[in-house]
């Protein structure tokens, strides 16, 4: 075997991680050189797992990931794609049968630092092993300098992705190398110069990191000799080259914290590379990335074919002709700008201006499927489990609840921490679609610290576990992300409603502000007031629900109130023109919205609701009663809605009952549609099983109501019984038989000549017989007097009508506290 | 009958100069500090002309003002479209300077901007193509001397830059006889059997209004002829206000009305509804709204406040308030009277209700909406 001759010293190899070119350039420069045993960037206990990499199942993207075994939930990926040359170094290691190994600082070490840090583990602007799910923001300290961002400037770019792609990514398609390897010692040059200037360019942990590389070298160098190849971040090179003792670098890497680590693979996906997901990786184009590097030649073409086809597949008219023009665009555009070879930038302007005819829309398209991509990845059955199924096993055993396969009923107490536990790891496995658990209609009934329990154990479900676990590494983290897409990724206002209750069941404080803020969104967007309407009844639940347990529920409140204002506004308009169907279920939505709003607004007083200020929650009020008295004056509102409304108002004491009357009076005018009128009727009495209690009670209503019924004409009468059948059949047998005889004893007992005039000497109290039965009042005379404490004044005619009023208003009380 | 000859008035004394005119000087200073390489009959290279559109400062000192305030990629992507033979499409809704950037493009690239077709619903065939002075056609027959060409056909022959306005208003029979000059790059002239081959220099550059698709909307095979660049409404709410607040400035000055003390803030106010109308969020990006039916664009929101301005000079205390703009935006954004009320109520009770210093403009909404 003749090797190419080669400068002394391991075959250092400085790369961008994620870089197609730096891919290329590292193929190239192994297949020249041809080491016996090659180094990668990364923690030395995946190497037992680096024989895996050349499985027949595994495809990439994968990722590296280490958790702490005591603590899934710290966690490092190392993700790698097919066009990462790490990844392409593993490949070309194993198929060579040449020795990898991973060289960087064990992850027992770097999660241990991260831990005892707080911090965002170091982020070299490169394959950075992102810390903890939970980390968020800028690593703390001084900033971390970009080395690539430096070069670029210095070069006069403003962007350093595209100067790398120029002066980099690109160059082998310029036209090839005369060495692979020139490339590599140009950079590290760079490298060297940049850190000279900049020192660890503030990233403390390098130092460390590369004494380990150092030591880990050296350790190969006796091993294989110089026939050693390296293939680290471009940063790196310049330290691993530097000429420093071993003793030094012990020193460096004593008394390391370490914790107990687990390494494994798992399916990575091109969306998490890119850099606007979770554990980004720093590259905004994957797709585009694995396109560059797969491609044999004329990328661009390629590129643009690539595009319209899936524009073409989209059923846009992209022709060949276009393709043409886009390729010659691009070149132009880049050299306009000056640029080598057309980018992605020179590429998606193109694409633009030419096949999307300018517009956006079919553009986000070409982002999403194709420079994005949605390539997922694929990990051999063999690899070891995900963290989530070990934090799951652990949760499992703590909570005593063992898989098993046979069915078995769960009764919880919500007031036992152990059951709510339970309840709670339940609840957020079904948010990860993890159907161990359904909830069964309990014998409790409707109380809210219990819940039933269907639990049974599938083999299926360690599967449904596993995909769980790309959302995160607890139980409770991948649950709180998957909620959060979920809402995101909802399409009605119902299902964001019913993953905001979910939330709260499932205790995912961190998921419900995106869950809210999804809900907002839909709710602003909606233009359905019935969606709404539909809505709000189930986030005022939730509100009173949070309340049992003891849930920060500010934001729905917040939400729930600006529901109901939209609410407000829309209303109205949406309650004309309907069909009788449709009046039904607006009847419905007003009163489910009228319940919703006496929930929202009296939660003031237990000072947990939305209104913590009372002014607000009166102004809701009025304007939802402003709401319903427009309803009731607007003749082009359905009938049974008109009805509904006014009997919401009467009920409320938010109208006089003369004025009931009077709306009455109206709505069963002779001038009415008998049809409509009956309608009115039953939105008024009808639905609750309390209606009819009003009849009994106000014999002036019920005088309008017989009146209009005896004047309904024979020939029409047939068309209004139905509707007056279902208003009338569903009252208590009790009140139907009292309404019976009041009917029977007949229009004497008040009619409409009594409306306004109220009880007076001389005429009847509504209710009661004509005239006095003077010796069985004067039976209850002296009962009475003791009674209301009175001892003079002996004329009874003085209490006679303050009684029954007095009555009615009792009545009247629980009649409300139903409506 | 047919299109009337193209009369350049050049002249210190026009109402309005043409861009070569206006900006002589700097487009002087351009050719001379330019070394690139430039596509044939082009009076500046691809880079000079990018410049010239986006403002600079040549090494002789020579400052270049930005003619377009935008995103240097959409100038890019034009400038190259022309420098690639394709013709270019300028696409925006109505006041985001379509307009202007063709004709200063047409100035920077032939040194002319007046080969300019008037797109209408009448727009003839003879503007696209060629008419005939008939007269001459009567007395002497079919001759090139009787032919009348059209800006276009003069472009071509000449190489120059020929200017389509408002593309999608001509009637779709006529935008027909443009795919054989943009794909052919001839037009053919059967009376005399001859034809015109364009010169190397040649191109089109049209604007069309994207509010208006439907008028008479292009031709897939017309449409592949043209690269299409999209000129967006302002980027950020500063920028915006300072466009409106300086064509506001214009236009009271020619309305001669006296100029608003206190406007400025009655102009952001104006653009900030805007903006979260159109754009469907409010400015802080945290509630989401409805968007009315209209476009809701800078020049409406310049007719907005010119007209606030004309109710407190000629009706108010000459102070720009409130109410005087209420009206306008009332009008602007409630386009469909069903569904656009319901939007701008539920702005007005959601938004505009809670935010701090609105009140008298709440106010003064509320008034004007019941």
């Amino acid at each position: 075997m003749t090797r190419a001759p080669r400068p002394a010293g391991p075959l250092l190899l400085g790369v961008r991680h994620h870089g197609p070119g730096s891919a290329r350039a590292v193929r190239a420069a192994l297949d020249a050189a041809r080491p016996r045993a090659v180094l990668v960037e990364g923690p030395p206990e995946a190497d037992a797992l680096l024989p895996l990499a050349a499985d027949e199942g595994m495809r990439p993207p994968v990722a590296l990931l280490a958790h702490a075994v005591d603590d899934p939930g710290q966690a490092a990926f190392w993700p790698l794609a097919a066009f990462s040359p790490e990844w392409v170094a593993i490949r070309w290691a194993l198929e060579h049968g040449a020795p990898v190994r991973f060289i960087d600082l064990p992850a027992a070490n770097s999660l241990a630092m991260t831990r005892a840090e707080e911090n965002e583990a170091d982020e070299d602007g490169e394959c950075a092993p992102d810390a903890d799910a939970d980390a968020e923001g800028p690593a703390a300290g001084p900033a971390p300098i970009d080395p690539v961002a430096v070069l670029a400037e210095a070069a006069g770019y403003d962007d350093p992705e595209r100067w790398w792609e120029d002066v980099v990514e690109h160059r082998a398609q310029g036209g090839e190398a005369v060495d692979p390897r020139a490339p590599f010692a140009a950079l590290a040059e760079a490298m060297t110069a940049l850190r000279e200037v900049y020192g660890d360019g503030g990233h403390p942990r390098d130092a460390v990191r590369e004494a380990h590389m150092r030591i880990q070298l050296r350790k190969a160098g006796k091993e294989f000799g110089d026939e050693v190849a390296v293939v680290c971040g471009a940063w790196h090179v310049p330290a691993l080259g530097a000429g420093t003792t071993l003793a030094a670098d012990r020193a460096l890497l004593k008394g390391l914290p370490k914790v107990k680590a687990e390494l494994t693979w798992v399916p990575w996906s091109h969306r998490r590379l890119a850099r606007h997901s979770g554990y980004g990786a720093g590259i905004d184009s994957p797709g585009w990335y694995g396109h560059l590097f797969d491609a044999a030649d004329r990328p661009v073409e390629r590129w643009m074919t690539k595009v319209a086809g899936l524009l073409r597949d989209e059923d846009r008219f992209v022709s060949s002709a276009h393709v043409i023009e886009a390729v010659r665009l691009a070149g132009t555009l880049a050299a306009l700008r000056g640029r080598p070879f057309p980018g992605l930038g020179e590429t998606t302007d193109a694409i633009r201006a030419v096949m999307c005819e300018g517009s956006d829309v079919p553009l986000a398209l070409v982002q999403d499927r194709l420079i994005v991509g949605e390539t997922l990845g694929q990990v051999p059955d063999t690899a070891p489990a995900v963290p989530l199924q070990r934090d799951l096993t652990r949760q499992q055993r703590t909570l005593r609840l063992k898989p098993e396969a046979q069915e078995r009923e769960l009764e919880l107490d919500l007031r036992k921490d152990n059951d709510a536990a339970r309840s709670r790891l339940l609840h957020r496995l079904r948010v990860l679609a993890v159907g161990w658990g359904e909830p069964t209609e309990g014998r409790a009934g409707t109380g809210t610290f219990r819940e039933s329990w269907r639990l049974r154990w599938e083999p299926e479900l360690y599967v449904q576990v596993a995909e769980a676990g790309t959302w995160g590494t607890t139980v409770l983290s991948a649950a709180t992300a998957r909620a959060g897409s979920r809402a995101a990724s909802a399409t009605t206002l119902a299902e964001v409603t019913a993953l905001a209750e979910q939330c709260l069941l499932a205790e995912l404080p961190d998921a419900l502000p995106v869950v809210m803020r999804a809900l907002a969104d839909r709710a602003a967007l909606d233009a359905d007031v019935g969606h709404l309407a539909d809505a709000l009844p189930a986030l005022a639940r939730t509100l009173r629900y949070g309340d049992v347990r003891s849930t920060d529920t500010a934001a729905l409140g917040e939400v729930a109130a600006g529901l109901a204002e939209r609410i407000c506004v829309a209303l109205p308009p949406a309650c004309t023109g309907l069909d009788a169907d449709g009046a039904g279920e607006m009847r419905g939505r007003v009163d489910g919205v009228h319940t919703a709003i006496g929930l929202l607004t009296g939660a003031v007083r237990s000072g947990a609701g939305p209104y913590a200020d009372g002014p607000d929650a009166d102004g809701l009020r009025e304007r939802w009663t402003a709401v319903l008295h427009r309803l009731t004056a607007r003749d082009t509102v359905a009938g049974v809605v008109r009805g509904r409304a006014t009997r919401l108002l009467l009920d409320d004491g938010r109208l006089a009952e003369d004025d009931a009357a009077r709306l009455m009076g109206l709505a069963l005018s002779p001038g009415t549609p008998p049809a409509d009128a009956a309608a009115w009727i039953e939105g008024f009495v009808g639905g609750a099983a309390g209606g009819g209690m009003l009849l009994v009670h106000d014999e002036r209503l019920l005088g309008l109501v017989d009146a209009w019924l005896t004047g309904v004409p024979a020939d029409l009468f047939a068309d209004v019984l139905p509707l007056l059948r279902r208003t009338f059949s569903a009252y208590e047998a009790g009140v139907r038989r009292t309404l019976g005889e009041l009917v029977r004893r007949g229009p004497a007992a008040g009619g409409p000549a009594a409306t306004g005039a109220g009880p007076a000497p001389g005429t009847t109290a509504s209710g009661f017989g004509p005239g006095l039965d003077e010796a069985r009042a004067g039976a209850v005379e002296p009962v009475l007097r003791l009674l209301l404490g009175l001892h003079n004044d002996p004329d009874p005619d003085g209490d006679a009508p303050s009684g029954p009023a007095g009555r009615a208003a009792n009545v009247e009380e629980p009649l409300g506290a139903t409506g | 009958m047919t299109v009337s000859e193209t009369t350049a008035t050049v002249g210190v004394q026009a109402l309005r100069p043409h861009a070569e005119d206006a900006f002589a000087h700097e487009l002087k200073a351009l050719a001379a500090a330019d070394d690139r390489p430039r596509p044939a009959r082009w009076k500046l290279s691809p880079w000079a002309v990018a410049t010239y559109l986006l403002g600079g400062t040549l090494p002789d000192g020579t400052v270049i003002t930005p003619k377009y305030v935008g995103p240097r990629r959409l100038v890019e992507v034009a400038v190259t479209t022309l420098a690639t033979d394709r013709a270019l499409l300028l696409l925006g809704v109505p006041g985001t300077a379509k307009t202007w950037v063709s004709e200063h493009l047409a100035a920077a690239v032939s040194g002319d901007s007046t080969l300019l077709v008037q797109g209408t619903a009448g727009t003839p065939e003879e503007a696209v193509r060629y008419g005939w002075n008939y007269a001459q056609l009567l007395a002497h027959g079919p001759s090139r001397d009787a032919l009348v060409p059209s800006p276009l056909m003069r472009a071509m022959s000449d190489g120059m830059t020929a200017r389509i306005e408002e593309l999608t208003r001509i009637p779709a029979d006529v935008q027909d006889s443009l795919i054989t000059i943009l794909s052919e790059k001839t037009l053919p002239v059967p009376e005399l059997g001859q034809e015109v081959q364009a010169v190397r220099g040649f191109n089109v550059i049209a604007t069309a209004n994207d509010r208006d698709r439907g008028v008479n909307e292009l031709s897939s095979a017309l449409r592949r002829r043209f690269n299409t660049v999209v000129l967006p409404l302002p980027a950020t709410p500063d920028a915006e206000v300072d466009i409106v607040s300086r064509r506001v400035e214009q236009l009271g000055r020619s309305l001669d009305l006296p100029a608003a003390p206190d406007g400025m803030a009655e102009i952001r106010r104006v653009v900030t509804v805007f903006r979260e109308l159109r754009d469907g969020v409010t400015a802080d990006g945290r509630t989401k709204l409805k968007s009315p039916s209209g476009t809701l664009s800078t020049a409406e929101a310049i007719s907005v406040v010119t007209n606030g301005l004309a109710l407190a000079a000629h009706f108010g205390d000459g102070m720009l308030r409130p109410g005087d703009v209420a009206a306008g935006i009332l009008g602007a954004v409630v386009r469909d009277p069903a569904a656009d009320r319901v939007v701008w109520q539920e702005y007005l009770e959601t938004v505009v209700r809670e935010r701090d210093g609105w009140k008298d403009f709440y106010r003064a909404c509320r008034e004007v909406s019941a």
